[in-house]
């Protein structure tokens, strides 16, 4: 599944790294510790989070993660919006929640890889 | 100028302003605690207070013990810096500003606990009932660049631990930010502090107890300075003209 087909399944907002919507999703994870995510998401992940944080880019960017996803309309800070663009990481943003969220990406078929 | 003293300093120390420190965290059991550790400087970190930093200086003042006035402040993140202000006033008008960035909320008491505004002699003045055991609205960034522009200086707090540390939330010192130094608690030394965390580089590292008991206090962190203002210990974090961090064994 791509990251594209999963913005449309989900109805999700994509605020910056369009360039990257073609890109395959290997599978799922979710954590607001960053060092989690360095520690435990795989390359082509796609990253459910809360942060906004400029390193939320840098990590996705480091793994080589498929996009992120940021819930309960949680604000982004500008650099990262500007960071991702860059880098072609789509951030993609919903006003639902993280639990909402990752049991629609199970439904799609998206899992954690382990 | 001053000879070089070499001194010993815990730089984050809660009081019962703190939702979370023990009733045992007031003034004259705090300094008490210190000279038994032979502190010669206590900062004082409450979560988004300085409401006790008077009393706790009243209290070290005859025993020449100094008292920095700081703040633990949790970012929009979850990262906690600490906050460090020269001056009373100043850290009272930074924790105004801080106050306009919580949300308005009341302390869930009976889950978080109280917390309690004392005097010198730890006698009991107000409960503050305002809920400050949370996150601002304000990003690390903004946090740091705010410390800077007060005239403050801001440090990581307990960047090894797994909870509410830089390292921990946000993986690693983002793009950008130049920092002076970092705390490192005691699960810690410094030599694996620097090799688990490249972004330590050569920072200057302060350990610290974190205490939220009294025997949670330490006294591994030496400072050599001529005098223990807010200045030389930025100095000394930079190892300029002589001055340095010295972390000992406990």
């Amino acid at each position: 599944m791509t990251v594209r087909e999963v913005v449309e399944a989900l109805s999700l907002r994509v605020v910056a790294g369009q360039s990257g919507l073609e890109q395959q999703i290997t599978g799922g994870y979710a954590s607001d510790l960053l060092s989690c995510v360095m520690a435990g998401a795989k390359t082509g992940n796609l990253w459910v989070t809360m942060q906004g944080h400029p390193n939320v880019v840098a990590v996705a960017s480091l793994l080589d993660l498929a996009a992120v996803v940021v819930t309960e309309g949680s604000p982004i800070e500008p650099i990262s919006l500007q960071r991702a663009e860059e880098k072609g990481i789509p951030l993609l943003t919903t006003e639902q929640g993280t639990f909402c969220t990752v049991a629609k990406l199970a439904q799609v078929g998206i899992h954690e890889t382990r | 100028m001053k000879g070089l003293r070499l001194l010993a300093v815990d730089l984050h120390v809660h009081t019962v302003a703190s939702a979370c420190a023990e009733v045992e965290m007031i003034p004259p059991l705090i300094v008490r605690r210190a000279r038994e550790l032979g502190l010669s400087l206590i900062g004082v970190t409450d979560h988004h207070s300085v409401e006790n930093a008077r009393a706790l200086q009243h209290a070290a003042h005859p025993f020449g013990i100094e008292v920095l006035p700081g703040m633990e402040v949790q970012t929009r993140e979850e990262v906690h810096v600490l906050c460090f202000f020269d001056d009373l006033e100043l850290a009272k008008s930074w924790q105004d500003m801080i106050w306009t960035h919580l949300p308005e909320a009341q302390n869930p008491e009976p889950h978080f606990g109280p917390q309690y505004v004392v005097d010198a002699e730890g006698e009991y003045l107000r409960t503050n009932t305002r809920l400050l055991q949370t996150s601002t609205k304000l990003h690390f960034e903004q946090v740091l660049h705010l410390t800077d522009q007060w005239g403050g200086l801001a440090l990581p707090a307990h960047v090894d631990r797994p909870r509410y540390s830089l390292f921990a939330t946000l993986g690693m010192v983002p793009e950008g930010v130049d920092l002076l130094g970092a705390e490192i608690s005691i699960h810690i030394t410094e030599e694996e502090a620097r090799a688990r965390f490249p972004g330590l580089r050569n920072l200057g590292l302060v350990q610290s107890g974190d205490a939220h008991r009294l025997e949670e206090m330490i006294n591994t962190t030496r400072l050599r300075v001529p005098e223990l203002t807010l200045q030389e210990l930025r100095r000394a974090l930079r190892r300029e003209d002589g001055r340095e961090v010295l972390l000992v064994s406990p």
